[in-house]
């Protein structure tokens, strides 16, 4: 169970942006989450909610986007999914390949951050 | 006066400073001509059993140390300790997973440049070592024969993030009836063309086909070094 510490990484990730734009109040963090990157969904989710307690990330949402597995298939000459995480082959022709080019992803790739419109003043 | 969410772009790895620290230590590696080899495995697949044999046959040809994680006791380093190589303990409290930062801290005493092989054992986990880069020139995944032949399925992440799968505890297959042919075939499945040796650390048998692949990786990436 290391998803508190990636948890943490995320929230002092998030901080650190948050904090180059004046300390914006961030409400979602959005994040990629590949098949391979050893890290559990679930868990995460359930360890972003308690981590962010007392840190002013209290009540943001993680939204997280599940990237699949992409392989090189030698026989197509392209990126294509595997048959599953236990079958490494091209869905297309059935080729076993090892070179994953996507699905190791943990990365965050936006926040969402709450801004005062002085428009509405 | 109303606030509205705005969307920002960011794209940062989450892991980033342990990519960084990992990149640290492979630079360092490289200069000292070390070469590093990680070993995961599930609590009792043998490792350190493996890795005391390792230790004591390649220290008649050459320099060699190892790290070894646990969470809580220091048992392992005790165990090693018998190889007469040198060995650091690093507990990890609570952490399932060894970074590359406790790698860095625990290296700290150690002149790199009289070490040809470092040895990595990290905590017995097969999930959470997965997403740590140690830094590693090489990372070994471990299976003994009596954890059933469905491992590599069970656990495909970790065997994707290891270079070389090594069956241990092969002086008990016939006992439990273990199938070879099944084993290697979910492991080709999980990351087709993985190298693949079978062993006993007891018995010693393939122990020197695996030693004389570590010894031509080594020469390896020392040439690849001087390029």
């Amino acid at each position: 169970m290391h998803e508190l510490s990636i948890a943490m990484s995320i929230i002092e990730l998030a901080l650190e942006q948050s904090d180059r734009r004046g300390g914006a109040q961030v409400s979602a963090v959005h994040l990629k989450l590949g098949a391979l990157s050893g890290v559990v969904k679930e868990a995460l989710l359930g360890s972003f909610e308690m981590a962010c307690e007392d840190t002013p990330l209290k009540g943001a949402r993680l939204v997280v986007e599940d990237v699949p597995v992409l392989i090189f298939c030698r026989s197509c000459q392209a990126n294509r999914p595997v048959r599953s995480v236990q079958l490494f082959c091209c869905t297309e022709c059935g080729t076993p390949s090892a070179q994953v080019v996507q699905g190791k992803e943990l990365e965050v790739v936006a926040l969402e951050i709450e801004e005062w419109d002085h428009s509405l003043a | 006066m109303g606030s509205q969410p705005r969307l920002i772009e960011v794209r940062k790895n989450v892991l980033k400073q342990n990519d960084l620290n990992a990149r640290s230590l492979r630079e360092q590696f490289r200069a000292a001509g070390v070469f590093v080899v990680s070993l995961v495995s599930s609590p009792g697949s043998g490792k350190t059993m493996f890795l005391e044999k390792t230790l004591t046959l390649l220290r008649q040809q050459y320099r060699v140390a190892a790290l070894v994680g646990d969470l809580a006791t220091e048992n392992d380093a005790v165990r090693l300790a018998r190889s007469q190589a040198p060995v650091k303990q690093i507990t990890t409290g609570t952490l399932c997973h060894l970074e590359a930062a406790m790698v860095q801290n625990a290296l700290q005493e150690w002149d790199l440049n009289q070490l040809d092989f470092l040895f990595i054992e990290n905590v017995g986990n097969l999930v959470c070592p997965s997403s740590y880069d140690l830094g590693e020139n090489l990372r070994l995944v471990l299976i003994s024969v009596t954890e059933g032949e469905d491992k590599p399925l069970k656990y495909p992440t970790i065997f994707n993030s290891a270079d070389v799968a090594v069956v241990t505890k092969m002086d008990l297959a016939s006992a439990v009836e273990f199938d070879w042919q099944a084993a290697y075939g979910n492991i080709q499945a999980v990351r087709p063309g993985m190298q693949v040796f079978k062993l006993s650390a007891k018995n010693g048998q393939g122990m020197e086909e695996y030693l004389s692949f570590l010894q031509k990786r080594l020469d390896e990436s020392r040439v690849a070094a001087t390029i």
